[in-house]
């Protein structure tokens, strides 16, 4: 694949290339594969939250059709902004009344409002805070939550990362439960089966997630836990903030598949929960002989593995390849924080190739012959045209040793059983409901 | 306040029009956005993104390029990709943020012209407008800068040009006496992507008329530099109005707004282009009985002239329109309406209680309860909601 000659190449040998800078940047392409959440699916998490987007009408869209396909337009609202509203002096109050229309024709009064403002009012020096100011004044009944579209900005905070903290912001402070656990940022409940779950619950702690909350009250329980667990990058941000506000302790256990990785997590688990730290020799074994399974079942069929199906793909790959897989390929365009597993792999394996996720010759990569590949994530099923993968978005919910077990049965799984690939890589937000199916 | 919506969607932005126009043409659009622009697109505006690549990329904008206005960056990127993907043409789109920071979009797309030796359009878009003004602006370049005069006549293509035939279309002689007839303003924001050009060129030649062109669905490059051979161009929404109009200026080719919906209506549309082709009037094909109406079609404003003409031609109902799109008014009669705002719409589907709303399933919301709702998903509005529910209501019995 890929032997022509590029200014941009799309793809690289993993032995040529440099951990600190993978690919030069340069013109985006956008995959039709839609798993990954966006800040309106996150935002949905909130318990009777309504959400009110003011932008150009060009952002607007994307937001206002998000919420359609997954059946929540009534929990949506929008204002839109013109060219002449960013000058005429207007930016503020047109919010303050387009937010006070929209809440005098709803149904009913929603405890909580997400009031999201674009890249253009913050470039143009909008004072979010007394648009929050007034509205609370206005509206002692509703909690008014400050969230951000402003995916020009993401070199310093993601719009993502920005939402993870801003899910939590509408909570009070509440007198600290030594027996209260919470997992804070993620999109999906961690897996019930996962060490990390049993731990806290077989210890006797109360597990609070936001995508456990059934109701606004429970919701807002969660500033009550002493620990907020976190365990994807991005929600590390939230994990800190929660910790400045409430004063609990914040744990980052990275979602992990190297095996002395996620015994510490759980070592600084137990010390925190003050409880005995189990032996997972049983747990590893499951590990391996769920990996040897896959393996025996696979055979040598080339990996391909992305960067949206689980946050650490470089040691995934490493892992996989421990175990006689034969991954062939990496879509991602940086190492992140797996550093380690990245020279292992470039040491190990330096025929492995890296793709980069949005480079513009990537458009007609799905039409290049290759060999059959197994791919591990929705934009290697794209990518490398295959109906044989694991759909997976950030480890949906996988966590640990079971998480790797789990993972091992899926692989095996996506190698027996082939997927409607078009249709299920076009579902938006991964575990959403979606009106694009049945 | 008039921007404001509780619940009913928007339409598709200017930045989406543009792509859409532009998408079948071997060019390749860029725009300077963050993120948003091309992902809203490519998932809520374009059915094609999975099934037919097209090189419409986003220039990746962050923070830091838009406080020290590195348009350089741009440009070295656009020319870049160009030399990689070796594109027919180049356009340079701009979104909100290019907006606030003045971004010069016709400096921009010179200097890559220069660069990179293909021709660039700079598109005059900002992610606050409506479709209808992007892919306007988008066919309006395309017909300006390549289409080139010819002998009238049809021209009609009968078999899949090779690439020696195509070295020779630049001064194309007349192969047949029928009348050559462009499409223009077609995108898949208004037309269901599938079926459509088939029933399109179905019409086209039961008509007895040539196909030319199709601005821009299912027509190449090649095939639209010949346009200029046709006798007569068929404005199918609001989105080909200025290329026709400067068609009609540049060529002398006269149009005819209107989409052959329906058998009796469809024959309207025949009557009006065999007239335009010979005595050179412009027209809309606009028959209604008049008020009082029992039904309002809102959507685009010749879709939903043209479906009001057709209702009535079928079956004698009379349709008012409620257009919430950039129209000229010469296009609707004088009943009907232009509103864009939730509030508008809702206050006047109450006021005029009709008995019938024939719109997209997401306007059920403010449709008075009682008022019977026909569902005609337009993606423009819903995206790829109802996209399997979309009707072709081109040169066939109307389902209702």
């Amino acid at each position: 694949m890929n032997k022509r000659s590029f200014v941009k190449p799309p793809s690289k040998l993993i032995a040529d290339t440099d951990v600190r800078e993978f690919f030069e940047s340069g013109l985006e392409y956008n995959t039709p594969a839609r798993g990954m959440w966006n800040i309106v699916h996150t935002g949905m998490l909130v318990p009777k939250a309504h959400q009110i987007f003011a932008c150009a009408q060009g952002c607007l869209r994307g937001v206002i059709l998000t919420a359609a396909e997954m059946f929540a337009l009534d929990r949506m609202s929008w204002i839109s902004v013109s060219e002449e509203d960013m000058f005429d002096g207007t930016l503020e109050s047109d919010i303050v009344d387009g937010v006070s229309e929209i809440i005098g024709k709803l149904p009913e009064r929603p405890p909580v409002i997400l009031l999201y403002l674009s890249c253009i009012h913050l470039f143009s020096g909008a004072d979010f805070g007394s648009i929050i100011d007034e509205l609370s004044e206005k509206f002692p009944d509703i909690t008014f939550v400050d969230c951000y579209m402003t995916p020009t900005m993401r070199t310093t905070i993601s719009p993502v990362a920005k939402m993870a903290q801003q899910l939590y912001a509408a909570l009070g402070p509440l007198p600290i439960n030594c027996r209260s656990v919470n997992i804070i940022g993620n999109d999906r409940p961690t897996d019930e089966d996962s060490e990390l779950v049993k731990i806290i619950r077989e210890n006797g702690f109360a597990l609070r997630d936001i995508t456990l909350c059934n109701s606004y009250e429970e919701y807002l329980q969660m500033s009550e836990s002493f620990l907020d667990l976190t365990y994807f990058p991005y929600t590390y941000g939230a994990g800190e903030v929660m910790k400045e506000r409430f004063g609990g302790e914040h744990l980052y256990l990275p979602n992990s598949f190297d095996y002395d990785t996620i015994k510490d997590n759980y070592s600084r688990l137990c010390a925190a929960l003050e409880a005995d730290v189990p032996d997972f020799k049983e747990d590893i074994e499951a590990c391996e002989n769920a990996l040897e399974k896959a393996h025996d079942t696979v055979g040598d069929i080339s990996v391909a593995i992305d960067f949206t199906a689980v946050s650490r793909p470089f040691e995934l790959a490493a892992l996989l390849c421990r175990h006689g897989f034969n991954v062939r390929y990496i879509i991602a365009d940086s190492a992140g924080e797996e550093t380690a597993a990245f020279e292992y792999l470039k040491a190990e394996r330096p025929d492995i190739r890296i793709f980069a996720a949005a480079n513009v010759n990537m458009l007609n990569v799905c039409h290049e012959p290759h060999e059959l590949v197994l791919a591990i994530g929705q934009k290697a099923a794209y990518y490398f045209a295959t109906d044989n993968f694991v759909n997976i978005i950030l480890n949906a919910g996988l966590y640990g040793f079971s998480g790797i077990t789990k993972l091992a049965a899926l692989i095996e799984d996506a190698y027996l059983n082939k997927k409607d690939r078009k249709t299920v890589i076009s579902l938006k937000g991964f575990g959403c409901a979606s009106c694009l199916t049945g | 306040m008039k921007n404001v919506s509780r619940i009913i969607p928007c339409y598709s932005a200017d930045t989406s029009g543009v792509c859409s126009a532009l998408y079948e043409l071997g060019g390749m659009t860029v725009t300077h956005d963050a993120s948003g622009c091309n992902s809203t697109y490519a998932t809520h505006d374009e059915p094609r993104w999975y099934d037919m690549q097209s090189d419409i990329y986003i220039s990746a904008l962050t923070e830091m390029d838009a406080i020290m206005g590195d348009d350089e960056k741009l440009i070295f990127d656009v020319v870049s990709a160009a030399r990689d993907r070796a594109p027919a043409f180049i356009a340079v789109c701009g979104s909100p943020m290019p907006m606030m920071t003045g971004v010069d979009f016709d400096a921009v797309a010179a200097e890559i012209e220069a660069r990179s030796g293909i021709r660039t359009f700079g598109m005059h878009t900002n992610g606050t407008r409506s479709y209808i003004e992007g892919a306007s602006e988008a066919f309006l370049d395309i017909v300006r800068e390549f289409v080139t005069d010819c002998p009238k006549g049809g021209l009609g293509v009968r078999s899949p040009l090779n690439h020696e035939m195509s070295q020779t279309l630049q001064r194309p002689s007349p192969i047949s006496d029928n009348i050559g007839v462009n499409i223009l303003g077609m995108t898949p924001l208004d037309f269901p992507w599938r079926g459509t050009m088939d029933s399109m060129k179905r019409f086209v030649a039961e008509s007895g008329f040539e196909y030319v062109s199709c601005l821009a669905m299912g027509s190449s490059l090649d095939e639209i530099r010949r346009a200029a051979s046709a006798r007569v161009n068929l404005v199918v929404s609001f989105s080909g109005f200025a290329a026709a109009k400067y068609m009609k200026e540049r060529f002398g080719i006269p149009y005819v707004c209107g989409v052959p919906f329906g058998k009796k209506y469809a024959e309207r549309v025949k009557c009006y282009l065999n007239w335009a082709a010979e005595d050179k009037e412009c027209d809309t094909v606009n028959e209604r009985g008049g008020e009082p109406c029992d039904i309002v079609i809102i959507g685009e404003s010749i879709g939903a002239v043209s479906l009001a003409s057709a209702l009535w031609h079928e079956n004698g109902t009379h349709a008012r329109v409620i257009c919430p799109l950039p129209t000229d008014r010469e296009i609707l009669a004088d009943y009907d309406l232009t509103l864009s705002a939730e509030e508008d719409i809702e206050r006047a589907l109450h006021d005029l209680a009709p008995k019938t709303v024939i719109a997209d399933p997401l306007y059920r919301y403010i449709v008075p309860r009682g008022t019977r709702l026909i569902e005609l998903p337009h993606f423009a509005f819903s995206g790829r909601c109802f996209e399997r529910d979309m009707k072709d209501l081109i040169y066939c019995d109307i389902p209702f």
